[in-house]
């Protein structure tokens, strides 16, 4: 059972992955960072909730929406808002940016932009648990459009056959970039696509903390056990465009109105105000979050540039 | 009257359109090039004259978009299929490779795949790694395939064109800095054959070979450098394979002098191939060695700085300009 503690701390994860994700948007639009991004807001409560159900040594492969895994999975968000300002105190230096963050001593084997491109990397890093008796577990994430890659379908049934210790978690918010789900798959559930490889699938209402808590930890304990994969589906919403140059003429304004009065974060607030929990303690992270994340952008501002030397001497071992 | 001038997007748009309306047998297919009008906005406004059965978005799986192309034109089909970043054709490697460029061949010429794979590549847009890459040198080294790289909205509309005609799998790259560069296109109809270069600016001291982005950077480059008595030569190549050798060495045996421009990585690029052309063919015409310009050996960096270095620009033109004429 969780204690309030935990959820205090689960809480505070999300706050700090919206607000985060709100600054990098603010300083998009003043030109302090560029290129593009994919924002994960809307999505908070899967990343908190299967992160939670790891141990610290544990793994996960990220994707190009992939602010709320790093965080979730411990990182520093004073090197994040570096690596997005392409500082050389960043994560990657500055040489990855928003879509390619690793966090490897996190355990965050890193964010991709090839969709689908991570999962055979995550059945091989759960290989190497299992070949170094580790005990450890990956945590795969994707999204409902990776799932009809190839690479989802090679990798999800190597890892069914080996038995490797890794969770599918696919992040199903209803939208590969523009094409819709429905027209996407010819099946309801994403989820069911594991019976195909002989692995339990599950779907889980992705706005609710909890739920994507309590399935990925059941699926994280048969992993450990030696078990073999599960998939996960949950069930969630990006209440932004796919990055930053969508115009958003695939969906309608009253279907993103409706996904966001689900808010997950305000549906955990609600939670633990019933639960007890005296609303200043709440406004305290709040502003808590608030402060880190200013914070972590001072740091990244004041922070310098690689030269294009230094960058060279990285481009072999 | 002055000439109509149009974005290279609106070109590539006009010509599939243009296409369309004449052959039936033109469709297109990929990822959000129906509702969202592609990710840079090219096949804007086809799904709404065409509809769902020519502009035909696909789920993620490039693979199966290029395998589906090939399939159909098999059955006498003329697919368009695009790939949203250039760095994305490494997924549908096997579909052109082994099978869209040999399946003729190995069919005894019996079949053709008459498709044209789209794709914009470069970097410039702070992409970073997977958004940025410049992989066209990879398909000029299969014979079966076709690769086309336009500099202008001219080009592109024409080329694209004959593309779309030619019996032959073709790889169109496209640049992502110059979708939106205008340039005069006449209102009417208008091809240009695959294979053959165009002189874009003529000059006496050096030529510059060069295709796609480089080019304009080229003209650029010429400009400054005639303003301090450089008379620079510009010859794009436009399409790579099949490539125009005469236009290339009826320049450098005028000019004496060659400097190869190209963003990939200057190692094993097909910039090698246009210099090693000109050893080859025009040694005894060259008053010094042939020079290559071409981007850093490293993956695309996210830092804009850095990444403004990776590939070759305008003063970087002109400063290898002033050491070939030196």
């Amino acid at each position: 059972m969780l204690s309030v503690s935990d959820k205090l701390k689960m809480y505070f994860t999300m706050l700090c992955i919206r607000r985060f994700e709100e600054k990098a948007e603010e300083l998009y639009m003043a030109g302090k960072i560029w290129g593009t991004f994919h924002l994960y807001i809307g999505e908070e409560a899967v990343a908190t909730g299967a992160c939670f159900a790891l141990r610290p040594e544990d793994y996960i492969t990220s994707t190009h929406r992939g602010h709320g895994h790093c965080i979730a999975k411990g990182a520093d968000v004073r090197k994040m808002m570096a690596e997005l300002m392409g500082k050389a105190t960043g994560y990657c230096l500055g040489l990855g940016g928003s879509m390619h963050i690793a966090d490897l001593e996190g355990g965050n084997l890193g964010a991709t932009g090839i969709v689908g491109s991570a999962i055979p990397i995550a059945a091989g890093a759960a290989l190497a648990c299992k070949l170094q008796k580790n005990n450890r577990v990956v945590l795969c994430f994707f999204g409902d459009g990776a799932a009809n890659t190839g690479e989802f379908h090679e990798a999800v049934n190597l890892a069914a056959v080996f038995r490797l210790p890794v969770v599918f978690l696919c992040e199903n918010n209803l939208y590969a970039m523009s094409f819709p789900v429905k027209k996407a798959f010819a099946i309801p559930d994403i989820a069911e696509r594991a019976k195909g490889y002989g692995i339990p699938g599950v779907t889980v209402d992705g706005m609710d903390v909890l739920s994507v808590y309590e399935a990925t930890k059941e699926a994280v304990e048969r992993a450990r056990k030696g078990e073999g994969p599960t998939l996960i589906e949950a069930r969630t919403y990006r209440f932004r465009g796919h990055s930053k140059s969508d115009k958003g003429v695939y969906r309608t304004k009253e279907e993103v109105r409706m996904w966001m009065e689900r808010c997950p974060i305000k549906r955990f607030r609600e939670h633990l105000l019933g639960e007890g929990v005296p609303e200043e303690t709440l406004r305290d992270l709040e502003k808590k979050a608030e402060e880190l994340v200013e914070e972590a952008v001072r740091f990244a501002e004041e922070s310098p540039e690689l030269t294009i030397e230094e960058a060279r001497r990285l481009v072999y071992a | 009257m002055p000439e109509r001038e149009i974005t290279y997007a609106e070109a590539i748009r006009e010509a599939l359109r243009e296409e369309m309306r004449k052959d039936p047998s033109v469709f297109l297919i990929g990822e959000d090039i129906g509702v969202y009008g592609g990710a840079f906005g090219v096949t804007q406004g086809l799904l709404e004259e065409f509809g769902e059965e020519r502009v035909i978005d696909t789920p993620i799986s490039e693979a199966a978009i290029v395998g589906a192309a090939i399939g159909a034109a098999l059955l006498g089909m003329r697919p368009v299929a695009e790939i949203m970043f250039f760095d994305f054709m490494t997924l549908c490697a096997d579909q052109i490779v082994n099978q869209a460029a040999k399946i003729r061949f190995m069919f005894g010429g019996k079949a053709k795949v008459a498709i044209v794979v789209r794709s914009p590549a470069g970097s410039g847009t702070g992409a970073a790694g997977h958004h940025s890459g410049s992989l066209e040198s990879w398909f000029t080294h299969v014979p079966g395939l076709k690769v086309v790289a336009p500099a202008t909205p001219y080009d592109a509309k024409g080329l694209l064109k004959s593309a779309i005609r030619d019996d032959n799998p073709v790889i169109f790259v496209e640049h992502k800095l110059l979708y939106r560069v205008k340039g005069p296109v006449p209102e009417e109809e208008y091809v240009i054959p695959l294979g053959v270069g165009e002189v874009k600016r003529r000059g006496r001291d050096l030529t510059i070979v060069t295709y796609s982005l480089m080019v304009r950077r080229s003209l650029e480059a010429a400009e400054i450098l005639s303003r301090e008595g450089i008379d620079v030569e510009v010859v794009d190549v436009r399409t790579l394979r099949p490539l125009d050798e005469e236009v290339i060495l009826e320049s450098v045996r005028k000019t004496h002098r060659a400097l190869v421009v190209y963003e990939p990585p200057r190692f094993g690029a097909f910039g090698a191939e246009i210099a090693a052309l000109i050893t080859e063919k025009a040694f005894d015409d060259l008053d010094a060695p042939v020079m290559r310009l071409g981007g850093l050996e490293m993956p695309p960096p996210y830092n804009p700085h850095l990444e403004r270095r990776i590939a070759p620009q305008v003063e970087d033109i002109v400063a290898a300009c002033r050491e070939l004429v030196s």
